[in-house]
């Protein structure tokens, strides 16, 4: 049993880089802090409850793509009886959200999903060199994960 | 529940009255967008391109210098290619400019071919277009007798150099064209490009309307359309 030494010392260096992701997300606090997206200011209310967005904003999102594309409608009433016009970037956006990459890049990035909608849809009028702006904040994982799929 | 048979007969009477009623009221307030370009008016300013640079600018259509690339709603194009049939080698009309766009056709091959019904007709005759369900297969740009249809094979965000934020650009892979504005349309607004003409050579209206500024200028005046042996029927008129 000279060899013990090695072996414990490559043991113990295999493990450390199989949990890798582990410690990476930790030291950079990813895991712990959460996403934290940068709530607006300006505004208490969502278009709907904030379980009701929180769970099921795309589908509300695609709802209001149908109307808008498909059937011309563009007005959106809310569980509150307030009137919104049905628009990603001037209502969602400016009116609240603010920037993209505050808010709804935040939750994507840490639940590692990329939505298409800002390939198009324009994030904010000073933002024109939009493309490609949404990965700067992934974390090493979820990078990882992305480029596995 | 039990349903009598005087019951059952009578709801059917009153869902028949129902529905023909409302096919009557459709067919009363129908609406049909169509458009009037006056060539004699357009022909005035030669080398204006107000109506264009609106129009790319409201639908951040971007500017691609390569011409296999290009991408376009509206543009201009000789006389002589747009209405080859119409003109000889010495009609007064050989060297003029014309506006071509998307002709909104009554029967459009585009959207007969679309595998996706990303393109569509709509109610009011626009054969809009949803980009979200575009998947490229460009069945439609190969329909279209017009040239109306533009392919981006690249991302055209670089080229689009001041964009507007209340509209969308597109991504690569899909197919665009002009759509009649109907964002616009919806607040009661004419297209962009009708607003930008400074000669109001274009002139936009509702063609199931008898009374409309357009169907009054298509009565009293000489006017053409592209292809019309092709059957499409389309709703952009050109007066010569």
């Amino acid at each position: 049993m000279r060899d013990r030494g090695i072996i414990y010392g490559g043991l113990l260096l295999f493990l450390g880089f199989a949990t890798l992701p582990v410690w990476h997300n930790l030291t950079a606090g990813v895991t712990a802090k959460g996403p934290n997206p940068r709530l607006p200011v300006n505004a208490k209310q969502c278009v709907a409850p904030v379980e009701f967005m929180r769970t099921s904003h795309m589908s509300l999102l695609l709802d209001w793509r149908e109307n808008v594309v498909r059937r011309g409608g563009r007005d959106f009433t809310a569980f509150n009886g307030k009137h919104y016009p049905m628009s990603l970037t001037s209502t969602c956006l400016e009116q609240c959200h603010g920037a993209k990459a505050d808010f709804c890049d935040r939750c994507h990035n840490y639940a590692a999903v990329s939505p298409p909608c800002w390939n198009c849809h324009l994030d904010s009028p000073r933002d024109s060199k939009v493309a490609g702006g949404a990965d700067h904040r992934l974390t090493w994982s979820a990078a990882l994960l992305r480029s596995a799929r | 529940m039990k349903i009598t048979r005087h019951a059952f007969l009578r709801m059917g009477g009153v869902s028949f009255l129902a529905v023909t009623g409302r096919k009557l009221l459709d067919a009363i307030t129908r609406t049909r967008w169509g458009m009037a370009i006056d060539t004699a008016k357009c022909l005035k300013e030669p080398n204006c391109t107000k109506c264009i640079e609106a129009c790319n600018h409201a639908h951040n259509v971007p500017e691609i210098p390569d011409r296999r690339h290009e991408i376009r709603w509206i543009w201009k194009a000789p006389f002589e290619n747009v209405f080859a049939s119409e003109v000889d080698q010495y009609s007064p009309l050989r060297a003029a400019p014309a506006m071509v766009l998307c002709n909104h056709c009554d029967d459009p091959p585009c959207v007969r071919v679309c595998p996706t019904q990303a393109t569509w007709k709509r109610e009011d005759g626009i054969v809009d277009m949803d980009w979200h369900r575009c998947i490229g297969c460009r069945y439609c740009v190969a329909a279209c007798p017009y040239g109306s249809r533009s392919f981006n094979w690249m991302d055209p965000r670089p080229y689009i150099h001041n964009p507007n934020p209340a509209f969308p650009t597109r991504t690569k892979g899909v197919v665009e064209k002009c759509t009649f504005c109907p964002e616009r349309l919806v607040a009661g607004r004419p297209p962009v490009c009708v607003e930008a003409c400074p000669e109001k050579a274009i002139v936009f209206g509702n063609l199931a309307d008898p009374h409309s500024e357009i169907r009054e200028l298509l009565r009293t005046r000489r006017h053409i359309r592209r292809k019309p042996e092709l059957g499409t029927n389309p709703s952009v008129f050109y007066i010569v």
